[in-house]
């Protein structure tokens, strides 16, 4: 299962190494979301600095709508998934191999992220051990759930449109979780944002698991 | 390929062509009496609350609209849960009706829920626990709803429908321990568990009974839907058979074109 998934987060970051789609398109897109709040919330009523938190993981969230549609439309093209099935690969390795590489793409987005609301926003970085933590935990629930509705939606002809709606409410606990916890941290009370933490980590273990059972007959064709 | 797996075909028995019988008329006579008696207990025989006044007569559709909602979605991860075992169209629909139904009642409790705030707490919402997560558990099973009416694919969504309903099942005791998990405005569970001091006998009995009530229109309601659901099937299933035989019929007539037309007819069957 595991050199399955090897397999299958190799194939993906090459992938993206060679067609550059997150860094060329989903990145600039998450940061133009950063742009938009400011025109949204006047930036000189100090809204911004306040809700930097929330609007951080908004612009995650949506930037990884468009990371899970790729994620998956590499693989439904020219009868790859097809192919996928016939390659005798694990679906649960399959599984874990792309959330792996998903994990991995949403992770540098949020870097450039966070570089993009310390300029922009003013944020002022504090509690960086409970961010760093908070950041990785939320990015693998974000990836597991991801990869878990990205395979629902993919290969169906209303793919676009439905992913959205099944993913958001889905990872709506992500959200709520990872924005307390980093407005704990940026407020200088990490104690605060431990539990939520704690929450995001049995998130991403549950949808983890979720997925490692449910992957086989995701794939399945009828 | 795929048509042979379809249940209806192979059955020469014709289905039901209603979705009404014997028992769920009788069920449904029921389902009337029992909402009408509730209706009498709710506005004329049970008591205003001493804290609450009138407005505690909202929470005898209310909570029952809340414990029908729980019941709904564990049935469509019941039912999800045994499709994905052994393919069975039973369970399949099941899970689908029961969703629906489920997401009726879940808008029901939502807009009680807001009229009774609007007076009690001066405001129609309030972002707490026990509110937002209902509103996610919402908008997941409208998810789930909106996946299983995406066209012409068959097993396939059925299988990814399943996926869904049995993932989304765990929001359920989210949403019921979110009074006790976090601070939360909304009261606490009084009537599962245990037995509450404060509320009045007839309070009490009025809200067993619109549970009992909403529990017959319940069951009452996911029988027509899981009907009108498989007839449904039916009519797809015999539109394709028709079409099939059709086109055997114009192949056999032109046997020079036969083998062409065969595997384009194949092709058009599989989803």
């Amino acid at each position: 299962m595991f050199r399955d998934a090897a397999l299958v987060f190799g194939k993906d970051l090459r992938l993206e190494l060679r067609s550059r789609v997150g860094l060329n398109q989903v990145v600039p897109f998450a940061v133009l979301v950063l742009v938009l709040f400011a025109f949204a919330l006047d930036p000189d009523s100090g809204v911004l600095t306040r809700a930097t938190a929330g609007l951080f993981w908004v612009a995650v969230l949506l930037a990884a709508l468009l990371a899970v549609q790729r994620a998956f439309s590499v693989e439904t093209s020219d009868g790859v998934a097809d192919a996928l099935r016939l390659s005798g690969l694990e679906p649960a390795g399959i599984f874990l191999g792309k959330v792996g590489s998903l994990a991995v793409q949403l992770i540098a987005l949020e870097v450039v992220l966070g570089a993009g609301v310390v300029l922009f926003y003013g944020a002022d970085p504090t509690g960086v051990g409970l961010l760093v933590v908070t950041a990785l935990v939320a990015t693998l629930g974000l990836a597991a759930a991801g990869a878990v509705y990205g395979a629902i939606a993919a290969g169906l002809r209303v793919r676009d449109t439905l992913l959205p709606l099944l993913l958001l409410p889905a990872v709506a606990p992500v959200l709520i979780g990872a924005t307390q916890a980093f407005e704990a941290a940026l407020d200088g009370v990490p104690g605060d944002g431990w539990p939520w933490a704690a929450l995001l980590g049995i998130f991403a273990l549950l949808y983890l698991a979720f997925g490692v059972l449910m992957f086989g007959p995701l794939l399945e064709e009828a | 390929m795929t048509e042979s797996r379809h249940p209806a075909e192979g059955r020469n028995r014709p289905g039901p062509a209603g979705t009404s019988s014997a028992g769920t008329k009788v069920l449904g006579l029921v389902t009337i009496a029992g909402l009408v008696t509730l209706v009498l207990f709710a506005f004329v025989f049970s008591p205003a609350d001493t804290d609450l006044g009138e407005t505690v007569r909202i929470m005898y559709v209310h909570v029952p609209s809340a414990i029908v909602t729980y019941l709904a979605f564990a049935l469509t991860a019941v039912g999800s849960a045994v499709y994905l075992k052994n393919r069975s169209e039973f369970w399949d629909l099941l899970a689908w009706s029961s969703a629906e139904i489920g997401v009726l009642f879940c808008g029901l409790m939502l807009v009680t829920g807001m009229l009774w705030g609007r007076p009690t707490w001066g405001t129609y919402w309030v972002w707490d626990a026990r509110l937002t997560s209902t509103a996610v558990m919402f908008l997941l099973y409208v998810g789930y709803l909106a996946l299983r009416r995406v066209p012409g694919e068959g097993e396939v969504v059925a299988r990814r429908a399943a996926v869904v309903g049995l993932g989304a099942v765990l929001i359920v005791p989210i949403v019921h321990k979110s009074v006790d998990w976090w601070r939360s405005l909304h009261q606490e569970a009084t009537t599962l568990g245990q037995l509450d001091p404060e509320i009045d006998g007839l309070q009490y009995f009025t809200l067993f009974l619109g549970m009992a009530a909403f529990g017959c229109l319940f069951v009452w309601l996911v029988m027509h839907r899981f009907r009108v659901a498989y007839l449904a099937r039916q009519v797809e299933s015999s539109g394709l058979q028709a079409a099939i035989a059709e086109r055997r019929a114009e192949a056999v007539g032109d046997g020079s074109a036969a083998e062409s037309r065969q595997t384009s007819t194949s092709e058009g069957v599989s989803p």
